[in-house]
């Protein structure tokens, strides 16, 4: 399917204006970014993944990212079928307690990216399973990758 | 003085000197021989994997396990903290002193046999199932899991392949009517008895050879070690001279189950259609050639196969070498009943 | 990584008297490296495997953070050093992208064919491991043996054996060593005729197979769930290799199958590299004779700045899929880079495939998921 079939079929799951709609954009990407609001992620994730048209049965990528202001998640999906990929973005402006909803009842594989990203940059997932630090120890303070991480001891900044 | 030289004389006279001189001869010349036999274990895998294998200490490396067994005597003895110690420390002893009391029994040629019994084969057969609770004893009072696994994993294994080493050595004793290894090899004058005994006899030395390897714990069934899944199995937490003692009963191991092989398959001595009959001392030379011939089948194996799971070992014993080994026992008696064994 | 309790609290939950815990690792033969396995075993029954990672953490993604697109290259050898000449080439092809650099014929050919020897020699070293793990020692010999000689061409075009450092952004640091085609070509019928000795040896021994066929048995679904790629994936029927859907430098111009299975298990997967060697020998037989002449590098900035966005690469490393992702915001150091370790998601699923197997069966999975630890640990 075509960046633009997709967008269609992605919008037309949402038609009431009222409510919050995903914002596309090919800015600065090879592949088409959908920017979605925290409470739509689980909801959209699913229809990508059950909805025959679009069928996106492969994360391949499950990434954290520290804007500065906002920490975001960003899924790279592509589907086995229809060789498409789609990247979805969802951003929490809360640096205490972001918290999205876990996909890994979707993609197996997210509950180990998932648990990577918690790690490093505290992103908390509901209704994740086994939700504990995967690389670094329990007891490690802080959120290494995040931008404002400080370790005078272990980082050389230049 | 008197009361001295009569404890001498008793000691000559009861054979008790005798004795220990023989023993301490026997153990030194298989301690030796058991070094010799991990250097050419060495050398055969080297062979086996396009490598040149131990060459620099010594003559063409013929030193080398003299080495490592310096090593192994100088270094420090560990152990684990809450292991049973009494047990632990007693565990190798079981393991070479059985395997140096099975060598006894070996008629090496016709006049060198230091303990001929009547029941030598059964004495082989019972002393090599001691060696068991040794490891069994080794693995559990390490208090290690990987070891206990290990140790168990050796229960089951040679409990379960000794009932085939047991049957096709009884196998072979229908055709001799003797325990007595010295007699098993003077009815070969008439033909080694693999020859006489033909195919039942090839089925039950290709049976004892796999039962062997088993009892011996070594690859393709060497669960109880199985480096890549328990890293040493039941000698875990043994050190120094405690785990050159398992390692060494390994290679007496694999010797004895080849020197039985020689004897009761092979002619022991007996060189082949008599050629060297008149030089009783060629005994030796054709014992130990068929032997070494047969500890580098075995060797073959190790570095040829790969290794099996515990529960296709059980199979591969209890689903089709006892029942083709029963199966056999009864050919055997068939053949013997109906004269049917080939004499030369 | 677990603090040093010995029975952590997550998993004491629902644990039956009869069921004891092993660590398996972080010093183990089977755990090819320094990754640790928490094992719930009811005899030699495995209940149930809980991988501990990152005792090899070493905060690549974090370091590229404040390194120029130049330093980055030479850290992803540190990931996946089987496959590091794959990994390099991931990461200039995706500055070259954002850049919209064309490379030369020439470089896109060298790296092919570097990449797809890259792949033989990591796949000579797993077998010869695959065979160690199931007791079979000798393989590991030969397997090296015939690594050896790509490792001697490695060292002859670039010096370095290993972590190959040869690509940068804008082709390759220097060109080929004029004995390369020759060695090359050395090389091939040498391999096409020790190919055969790996399956006399191993492929069609009784008890490799009885070891291997139904162990570990990975359906397409999961395969697919879990995120799988490379090898893994492809043994259970599920078509994904990068080279193929995402062909990248030479290999759009490239004949050739993609190695595929359907029984999904670990003699699937066995058979799946294997067969993958055969392929990548037919890939550069059809290129050695065709190295384009031309440049070997196109001259960049001294300092590489990526345009504002993100860009992604995918390649097709020994393991499976290696990703680099990059948020650049148009200074000299990246903003953000995630690798995607093939390592990662292939390793996340063990546990689904080795429950209510042997300990026996988990090392001969373990060997055929291929893992390499740096690659899951980052």
């Amino acid at each position: 399917m075509t960046n633009e079939a997709l967008q269609q079929t992605i919008l037309s799951w949402f038609p009431d204006p009222e409510f919050l709609q995903p914002q596309f954009t090919e800015e600065g990407s090879q592949y088409l970014i959908v920017n979605v609001e925290a409470e739509q992620l689980h909801e959209l994730m699913q229809l990508l993944k059950s909805n025959p048209e679009t069928k996106f049965d492969y994360l391949f990528n499950l990434t954290g990212v520290d804007y500065g202001k906002e920490l975001g998640v960003v899924y790279h999906l592509e589907s086995t079928v229809h060789r498409h990929i789609l990247v979805v973005k969802v951003q929490a402006d809360d640096r205490e307690n972001p918290i999205f909803d876990t996909v890994q009842d979707l993609w197996a594989t997210a509950n180990y990216h998932e648990r990577e990203v918690y790690d490093f940059f505290g992103i908390k997932f509901r209704n994740h399973p086994n939700l504990k630090r995967l690389f670094l120890t329990e007891d490690w303070e802080g959120f290494p990758l995040r931008k404002d991480y400080v370790d005078e001891t272990n980082m050389v900044v230049k | 003085m008197n009361s001295i030289s009569n404890m001498i004389d008793w000691f000559v006279s009861t054979g008790v000197l005798n004795m220990a001189m023989i023993a301490l001869i026997y153990l030194t010349v298989f301690a030796v021989l058991g070094l010799f036999l991990v250097l050419l274990e060495r050398k055969v895998a080297a062979w086996f994997q396009l490598r040149i294998g131990p060459n620099r200490v010594g003559y063409l490396g013929l030193f080398q396990t003299i080495a490592d067994a310096l090593k192994l005597v100088s270094k420090e003895l560990t152990g684990t903290v809450k292991a049973d110690k009494f047990l632990y420390n007693l565990a190798p002893y079981f393991v070479i002193v059985t395997s140096l009391m099975a060598l006894a029994v070996f008629p090496f040629t016709r006049d060198l046999q230091a303990f001929d019994i009547n029941i030598g084969v059964f004495f082989l057969v019972a002393i090599s199932s001691i060696g068991v609770i040794g490891i069994l004893l080794g693995g559990w009072s390490s208090n290690n899991k990987f070891a206990l696994i290990g140790a168990m994993r050796s229960g089951v294994q040679t409990i379960s392949y000794e009932l085939s080493v047991g049957i096709s050595l009884l196998t072979m004793v229908i055709l001799t009517g003797s325990l007595q290894l010295s007699e098993i090899i003077e009815v070969q004058k008439s033909g080694w008895l693999i020859v006489q005994g033909h195919i039942p006899a090839i089925i039950a030395f290709m049976i004892y050879m796999i039962a062997g390897t088993a009892e011996t714990n070594r690859a393709p069934f060497d669960m109880v070690e199985a480096e890549s899944e328990l890293g040493a199995g039941y000698h875990t937490e043994y050190s120094g001279m405690k785990f050159a003692y398992f390692f060494l009963a390994e290679f007496i191991n694999m010797f004895i189950i080849a020197a039985l092989a020689t004897t009761v398959f092979f002619g022991g001595w007996l060189s082949p259609f008599g050629i060297t009959d008149s030089l009783p001392w060629m005994g030796l030379f054709w014992f130990l050639a068929k032997t070494f011939v047969l500890v580098f089948l075995m060797m073959w194996f190790r570095w040829t196969f790969p290794r099996l799971r515990v529960d296709q070992l059980l199979t591969l014993e209890w689903k089709y070498l006892l029942p083709i080994n029963l199966v056999n026992l009864v050919l055997m008696a068939v053949i013997v009943w109906l004269n049917l064994t080939i004499q030369i | 990584m677990g603090t040093a309790t010995l029975e952590p609290t997550s998993i004491k939950k629902g644990f039956k008297s009869e069921e004891y815990f092993i660590n398996m690792g972080p010093q183990h033969p089977a755990t090819h490296g320094v990754l640790r396995l928490l094992l719930t075993i009811d005899g030699e029954i495995i209940k149930k495997v809980d991988p501990d990672l990152g005792y090899i953490h070493r905060s690549i993604e974090k370091m590229c953070e404040s390194n120029s697109y130049q330093q980055i290259v030479h850290l992803t050898d540190r990931l996946d050093y089987l496959s590091s000449h794959i990994n390099n080439e991931a990461v200039c092809l995706c500055v070259e992208n954002a850049l919209e650099l064309e490379v030369p014929e020439r470089v896109k050919v060298i790296r092919t064919i570097l990449g797809e020897l890259t792949r033989i020699a990591s796949h000579t070293l797993w077998w010869g491991v695959m065979g160690m793990d199931v007791g079979a020692f000798s393989s590991y010999f030969y397997g090296f043996r015939d690594r050896e000689m790509i490792n001697d061409i490695f060292e002859e075009t670039c010096g370095a054996r290993l972590t190959m450092n040869y690509n940068i952004p804008g082709g390759l640091m220097q060109d080929i060593h004029p004995n390369f085609v020759k060695r090359v070509k050395e090389f091939i019928p040498h391999f096409r005729s020790k190919l055969p000795e790996y399956d006399r040896l191993l492929t069609g021994n009784i008890i490799f197979q009885k070891r291997t066929k139904g162990v570990g048995v990975l359906s397409k679904e999961d395969a697919i769930n879990f995120g799988a790629s490379g090898p893994v994936a492809r043994a259970s029927g599920y078509s994904c290799d990068v080279r193929k859907y995402h062909p990248y430098s030479a290999l759009d111009k490239i004949n050739f199958t993609e190695a595929l299975d359907t029984t999904g298990d670990s003699f699937a997967r066995y058979k799946v590299r294997i067969a993958e060697m055969w392929e990548s020998l037919a890939i550069i037989e059809q290129l050695i004779d065709n190295i384009p002449e031309g440049d070997h590098k196109v001259a960049t900035n001294a300092v590489i700045k990526l345009p504002k966005g993100e860009f992604y690469q995918k390649v097709e490393t020994a393991r499976g899929e290696f990703g680099v992702y990059i948020i650049s915001t148009g200074t000299k150091n990246p903003y953000r880079v995630k690798f995607r370790s093939p390592g990662l998601s292939n390793l996340s699923l063990l546990n689904h495939i080795a429950v209510g197997g042997k300990i026996g069966d988990l090392v001969a999975t373990m060997a055929t998921i291929d893992i390499v630890v740096p690659d899951i640990d980052r």
